[in-house]
């Protein structure tokens, strides 16, 4: 009856070939997914497109480098005198005057040889966008775009590699929990409860304080605190009510491994629950990004949460959208790349749980 | 004669209670007590009894899902055509040991994977044991979809489970059980989540494949009309033990053990100017047996009608 061994390895490498086929035809008749994996995609491109671009000479890295970065926008500004009263004819208040295009003569501290009606030849930073910089540039000078791309980079190798760890930490953990219970049970719960009680942003100090964290130091490490906290009980909660499902049981009637029923029937069921997971972590992975990088806890030369934090510190945030291009690129990113990564989870889920796909 | 494919001899099933502050061992439930029957090939035998009363558990101790506190379950092994010890095999022995028994849930909408089509679902079995091709399962499972009359096949199996209805997804169960050609069957009251005009026919199902594939039954239900359109014999259970085993018939026209009495005067009968006799509970004849036979567990009272004698006095009420 049983088949060589040969066999065997050619018949599986076909079920899985078909599992894949059959998993990504479900994913793609799902919206929302390819919504999301367009959005994940269109980010993952911009990442890739910044290093091509400097590799074949396109962009110059002394102009369009992120971080070292500096272009001389120049500008011609006519110089006037605000009026003392307002309104006056030209404004209508005192925060109209200088208009765009103007410059107070009150302000030229540094060009006292400047009378009303003179042009002042100097460079603006932060300059809006323009044809060579496509989202403008910073006060510093430095090209928006290349910063977005460089934190894109960022945000791909912290989100990704800290949510997949994690995830994939406390859903073997939790897993393995449930289904083996006594001991093991014991000690990884007792595990758990140590990690939620531990301050994580206190220990990122002190880690900080021995070792240069770098981007892939922190995924590491934000990973490993998500994957052994909390996300373990929950997912134990759900595979220990998977575990004594009847076709769990029927499954070991047949003969089925303790491994054969993990991977086929508990991890499955309790995959949707670990997607929401990685889809938080993802999220929440950034946004400690930022606020390490805020507390300069961290070896990161840019990335969104810099961005974000720079256009603060630097007075722009206040200002409206007159300077949207400092903040509003940066804090998209961070939502839309979220999102993209929500809708993936979504799509995924629609994979995993039948009772969510049309027919 | 015929042989047995099961025996089954004093098997005991303990839960601890635990509790205090080191859960110290309070005491056990004897939720099995000393159980034994046997069944012979292609016969069935019906287990009936009152919720909780531990057919379930011996269920699962037979199918190994719960590791047995004590007793002997001796199985034919169809090879060598020999019973064997289950708690003699190696793991390699067990495996090839699980093809021959297989079980039948309660709840058709619990027993089945959510996340599988019934094509998946009922390949699972020649999966795990992997017996021939892709192209040869796939037949199997068409073959097998068309026995328990799921017809045309192709339009069941990319479909999933809630998709069914409770009648369909419960001969999808049976379909799965099945496709390993099984020499015994655990059936755990399949029928009582079914309405009652689907469980004739997947009784009727039942019993065609019984007498086609020659499988043999034990069949668990807390309905002894079930019981009697199914099985054989009848082993009436209570309080983890069997207090009387006798064939279908002679069990139902002579009941001797006044739980046996009590159980059959509850069917309800569809008759509405039907008054229900209270049962007198008689001890008389069951305390004549047990005086007669001080020493046994088990008295058979003529025709393999066996009573046990232990005394119930203080727990039926």
């Amino acid at each position: 009856m049983s088949n060589t061994l040969k066999e065997q390895e050619e018949l599986q490498k076909q079920l899985r070939k078909e599992a894949i086929r059959k998993n990504w035809k479900l994913f793609s008749q799902s919206k929302l997914g390819m919504i999301g994996l367009y959005i994940v995609a269109f980010f993952l491109f911009l990442a890739l497109l910044q290093p091509f671009l400097f590799i074949t000479g396109i962009w110059n890295p002394a102009i369009y480098d992120p971080v070292v970065g500096y272009d001389k926008i120049s500008a011609n500004l006519l110089v006037i005198e605000c009026p003392k009263e307002y309104p006056s004819e030209k404004y209508e208040s005192y925060e109209d005057c200088p208009g765009p295009g103007e410059v107070n003569i009150k302000k030229l501290y540094m060009a006292p040889d400047l009378e009303v009606g003179d042009y002042y030849d100097t460079f603006i930073q932060p300059a809006p966008p323009s044809r060579t910089h496509l989202l403008g540039t910073d006060s510093l000078g430095r090209d928006v775009f290349s910063q977005i791309m460089e934190g894109s980079q960022v945000a791909f190798v912290l989100g990704l590699l800290s949510a997949t760890l994690g995830v994939g930490i406390s859903t073997i953990l939790g897993t393995i929990a449930a289904f083996f219970g006594g001991r093991v049970d014991a000690y990884l719960m007792r595990q758990s409860d140590l990690v939620l009680m531990l301050p994580s942003l206190p220990l990122l100090f002190i880690i900080s304080a021995f070792a240069e964290l770098k981007v892939w130091h922190l995924a590491i490490v934000l990973g490993v605190l998500g994957g052994l906290g909390g996300s373990v009980i929950t997912i134990k909660s759900q595979a220990l009510q998977v575990k004594v499902k009847p076709y769990v049981d029927s499954a070991r009637i047949t003969g089925g491994s303790k491994w054969q029923i993990l991977f086929q029937h508990i991890l499955p069921n309790v995959a949707p629950l670990a997607l929401l997971f990685m889809v938080f972590s993802v999220t929440g992975a950034i946004a400690s990004e930022s606020v390490l990088s805020f507390l300069g806890l961290l070896n990161i030369d840019m990335s969104w949460g810099i961005m974000i934090y720079l256009s603060q510190t630097d007075g722009f945030i206040f200002s409206g959208l007159d300077f949207w291009w400092l903040i509003l690129p940066a804090g998209l990113a961070v939502t839309f790349l979220a999102g993209g990564f929500y809708l993936v989870g979504r799509g995924l889920d629609e994979v995993f749980n039948p009772r969510l796909r049309k027919r | 004669m015929s042989k047995n494919i099961i025996e089954v001899k004093n098997l005991e099933k303990y839960y601890e209670i635990s509790g205090g502050f080191f859960s110290r061992t309070k005491g056990v439930v004897k939720a099995v007590d000393d159980v034994s029957f046997e069944i012979p090939v292609g016969e069935s035998l019906g287990l009936v009894g009152q919720s909780g009363c531990g057919k379930t558990t011996t269920a699962r101790s037979l199918c190994l899902l719960d590791p047995k506190t004590n007793g002997e379950i001796n199985f034919l092994n169809p090879e060598t055509q020999k019973l064997e010890s289950i708690d003699d095999l190696d793991d390699i022995e067990l495996k090839n040991f699980r093809r021959n028994i297989q079980m039948i849930f309660q709840d058709p909408y619990e027993s089945l994977n959510p996340r599988w089509t019934i094509k998946d679902i009922i390949l699972e079995p020649l999966n795990i044991h992997n017996i021939g091709n892709l192209a040869d399962r796939e037949e199997a499972v068409k073959e097998i979809l068309k026995t328990v009359g799921l017809t045309p096949p192709e339009n069941y199996m990319p479909r999933y489970p809630h998709e069914l209805s409770g009648g369909q997804r419960q001969r999808v169960s049976i379909a799965r059980t099945l496709i390993m050609k099984p020499k015994f069957v655990v059936c755990d009251e399949p029928t009582s989540m079914l309405d009652v005009s689907i469980r004739i026919s997947i009784m009727d199902l039942m019993l065609n494949l019984a007498k086609d594939l020659g499988i043999s039954y034990l069949y668990i239900t807390h309905d002894l009309a079930v019981a009697r359109y199914m099985c054989n014999r009848i082993a009436v259970m209570f309080n983890g033990k069997i207090v009387e085993i006798a064939e279908t018939e002679k069990l139902l026209s002579n009941p001797v053990h006044p739980y046996t009495k009590r159980l059959i005067s509850s069917i309800p009968v569809p008759d509405p100017k039907y008054n229900r006799v209270e049962y007198d509970l008689n001890y008389d004849e069951l305390d004549e047996i047990i005086k007669n036979n001080p020493d046994k567990k088990m008295v058979d009272i003529g025709g393999e009608h066996f009573i046990a004698t232990h005394d119930v006095k203080d727990i039926l009420y």
